[in-house]
């Protein structure tokens, strides 16, 4: 790629890497600061890493307002920085907002849950923020160099993340597990995208398409391209935890500090799905026929698997991990239903509505979790969890909510990406699909109701009060109100998703190769 | 000049290894080299085609996976000794707290 | 091409024959009386104390992560030494930023003592 050399970074780069910068910057300085504050101090590490947030969140609306300038202007589409290798688009915008709302909730409930179990460290906000950096990557690379290594910047934090507790048996056996299953995901994703290169030529994302296009015209059955397919999404099917690659989430997410399997479950799963629509939306696409029978197999199999085994569990961590892979079945669906030739599709849509919802119900719920962590108890079973009602009424039935939510009642949050997902399956006339997908939903309820039972309808096993913070409060607040408020109103959120797939795939890959 | 088809072999020869080690070995270090020698056969592929298409990015690409591979390496040892620690074996078998 | 390993395969046959010749004239020549002290293994001199594959210290391992990740991290450093001249003033500025972010993470190692040996 011959480029003058002044071009190497140009204000157009600066304006795009901005909110990673801004991440960077205030990781670096926790790390620094950390090293200075007297231990009873260790908690303003959370506020710098808060602020560090609300920076970048304010370089990422300074994106936005250059993609209206640039919408005015008439050159709508995507901001390309580095050489092509970087898209700030509306779909990577959009996702850039949900990691750092992800990210603020998780830190808001860390602070006093990481006093409890004595392990205030600076690292671990600074590692939140390194994932951030990662997932952001992730959410608008368009070069697969850049997508592996955000990948690996999450995975890495998050490894470390989910063995935090060094002192904790399993905390560490959950860190051991999602590392060995992580990085073996992650070579064979590599090992996919190696070929992909093999066979365009390229990392960029639109070249290696347009290469995919003529070379599936010219023989549609090309062994190494089949192969290259399988590699790749087995890896991603790895990350979001989809059936047959999800052993490791119940056991990273019992075993992980109860923040971080929240956190896990939204920023991070949203991440690994912002990876996966870029390849399957923006690379694969010229595969869909080879794809879609998998993908219909592996959604059937998230939803059976996801949902029985939720059925049985006694651990609200492990329940809720259950629960969020049948999640991720619903989601897969609407990748079945969405039109890939015309990414605004309601299918697609419809995912990018889940993964809103999905990130306040779900956090909402994990806030209430570990509020249940007291000192000696560590209350992440269903018996701990037992007349929550007589004990705290107020967060008895914010649980009730996020509850009834994550089960997909109206009108609640959950209701509307179930919604959907469900009117893009019959839209795209897949009756039988939408049919099992309802049922599973039904059975879903009855395992969110088994905790719902269990806070208002059992006497408490002990008489120990909830552990509140104000983060935590303020946590809880952020979350029920985004649950109701989406649930009651939604037009406005909708309309975000749908703007953030509102540049058609087809011009960014023509404006990247001009 | 040897084929492009020898390297792209070897590095099959070289995943379809680590990949059963990864499946039937039982020490955590063992596993770990397993996922390395994976790591490795992307990079030789990654090289070939580098050489085989003349385009540097295939080569960028290795740079990363070998820094990612090291910070992987340091990761999982930290978290090894920390596992060691807390109960002196390194047999996945016996680290069994969380049922699967 | 083939005829480029012959030199190689000569190689390879001359040691085929010279390694166990060597090896067998010395086993013949050489005087043999085996005794308790000869057979110890050497520790300059000193009886040697418990078994060679005794655990050792896990600070060696600290030593040896903090090894790696920053010999690795110098990987990057060598296509811009390469193409210093090319790269320019751009270059010396991206690679300072890059030194900076290392040194970060080195003070981090350094203040919260992993590379004191105690």
């Amino acid at each position: 790629m011959a480029m003058p050399l002044h071009q190497f970074f140009t204000s157009t780069d600066y304006l795009l890497s901005l909110p990673m910068i801004m991440l960077a910057l205030f990781g670096m300085g926790v790390l620094i600061i950390d090293l200075l504050l007297p231990p009873e101090w260790k908690r303003a590490n959370a506020w710098t890493a808060l602020v560090g947030l609300v920076f970048s969140a304010i370089a990422v609306y300074k994106v936005q307002i250059a993609d209206r300038i640039a919408e005015a202007h008439g050159q709508a589409g995507s901001f390309v920085g580095f050489g092509g290798s970087l898209v700030a688009d509306r779909f990577a915008i959009y996702f850039y907002y949900l990691f750092l709302a992800g990210a603020a909730i998780a830190i808001l409930m860390s602070v006093k849950y990481l006093e409890i179990e004595r392990e205030q460290h600076g690292e671990f906000y600074a590692l939140v923020l390194f994932s951030v950096i990662g997932m952001m990557c992730m959410a608008s690379g368009y070069d697969i160099v850049l997508l592996f290594v955000g990948l690996e910047l999450m995975a890495l934090s998050t490894y470390v993340l989910v063995g935090f507790l060094r002192r904790d048996q399993r905390s560490n056996e959950a860190a051991l597990k999602y590392l060995l299953l992580g990085a073996f995901s992650s070579g064979i994703f590599a090992y996919g995208l190696s070929l992909f290169y093999g066979l365009a030529g390229s990392t960029n994302l639109g070249q290696i398409a347009l290469t995919l296009e003529q070379h599936f015209l010219a023989n549609p059955k090309d062994p190494v391209a089949i192969l290259a397919l399988l590699t790749t999404a087995t890896g991603l099917l790895f990350k979001i935890a989809a059936v047959p690659f999800h052993q490791w989430a119940p056991d990273a997410y019992e075993g992980a500090p109860t923040s971080i399997t929240g956190y896990m479950s939204v920023a991070v799963k949203a991440a690994g799905w912002a990876l996966l629509l870029r390849i399957f939306l923006y690379m694969l696409y010229p595969l869909r026929p080879i794809y879609l029978p998998m993908i219909i197999f592996v959604s059937l199999a998230t939803l059976t698997a996801g949902n029985l085994a939720a059925l049985t569990q006694s651990n609200l961590k492990r329940l809720l991990a259950y629960s969020s892979i049948a999640h991720v079945g619903y989601m897969l669906l609407g990748l079945v239903a969405g039109n890939t030739n015309n990414a605004s599709s309601t299918g697609i849509k419809g995912i990018m509505v889940y993964l809103l919802v999905y990130t306040f119900m779900n956090l909402g719920a994990f806030a209430v979790i570990t509020s249940l962590r007291r000192r000696d108890i560590i209350g992440d079973e269903i018996d701990d969890i037992a007349g929550l009602m007589f004990k705290a009424p107020t967060e008895a039935i914010l649980m009730l909510v996020f509850l009834l939510s994550l089960a997909g009642i109206p009108p609640l949050a959950g209701f509307w990406g179930k919604y959907f997902i469900f009117l893009s399956l019959i839209e795209s006339g897949h009756y039988a699909l939408a049919t099992v997908a309802v049922l599973y939903a039904v059975l879903g309820l009855y395992y969110y109701m088994r905790i719902a039972n269990a806070m208002f309808m059992r006497r408490a096993e002990t008489a120990e009060p909830v552990s509140l913070s104000p983060g935590l409060r303020l946590a809880l607040a952020i979350t029920a109100l985004g649950t109701v408020i989406i649930g009651i109103f939604p037009e406005v959120f909708l309309r975000a998703a749908a703007w953030s797939l509102s540049v058609p795939q087809a011009s960014a890959v023509a404006g990247l190769l001009k | 000049m040897v084929p492009i088809s020898y390297y792209l072999v070897l590095s099959a020869i070289l995943f379809a290894c680590g990949v059963l080690g990864f499946l039937i070995k039982r020490n955590v270090i063992t596993i770990f080299m397993s996922i390395e020698l994976m790591l490795n056969a992307v990079n030789l592929s990654f090289v070939a085609f580098a050489s085989y298409w003349q385009a540097l990015s295939g080569q960028v690409f290795v740079f990363f996976v070998m820094v990612v591979a090291a910070a992987e390496a340091a990761v999982g040892l930290a978290i090894i000794i920390a596992v060691f620690r807390t109960r002196q074996t390194l047999n996945p078998d016996r680290v069994n707290l969380l049922k699967l | 091409m083939p005829a480029n390993y012959v030199p190689i395969f000569i190689f390879i046959a001359i040691i085929a024959v010279a390694l166990p010749v060597t090896l067998l004239a010395a086993k013949l020549i050489r005087p043999d009386n085996p005794q308790k002290t000869k057979a110890m293994p050497y520790e300059c001199g000193v009886d040697p104390i418990g078994d060679a594959r005794a655990r050792y210290t896990v600070r060696f391992y600290i030593i040896a992560i903090l090894f790696v990740v920053f010999d690795v991290e110098t990987i990057f450093l060598f296509p811009w030494a390469v193409q210093y001249k090319a790269l320019g003033l751009f270059g010396l500025a991206e690679m300072l930023v890059f030194l900076a972010i290392l040194i970060v993470g080195y003070v981090w190692v350094w203040k919260k003592g992993a590379l004191e040996w105690i």
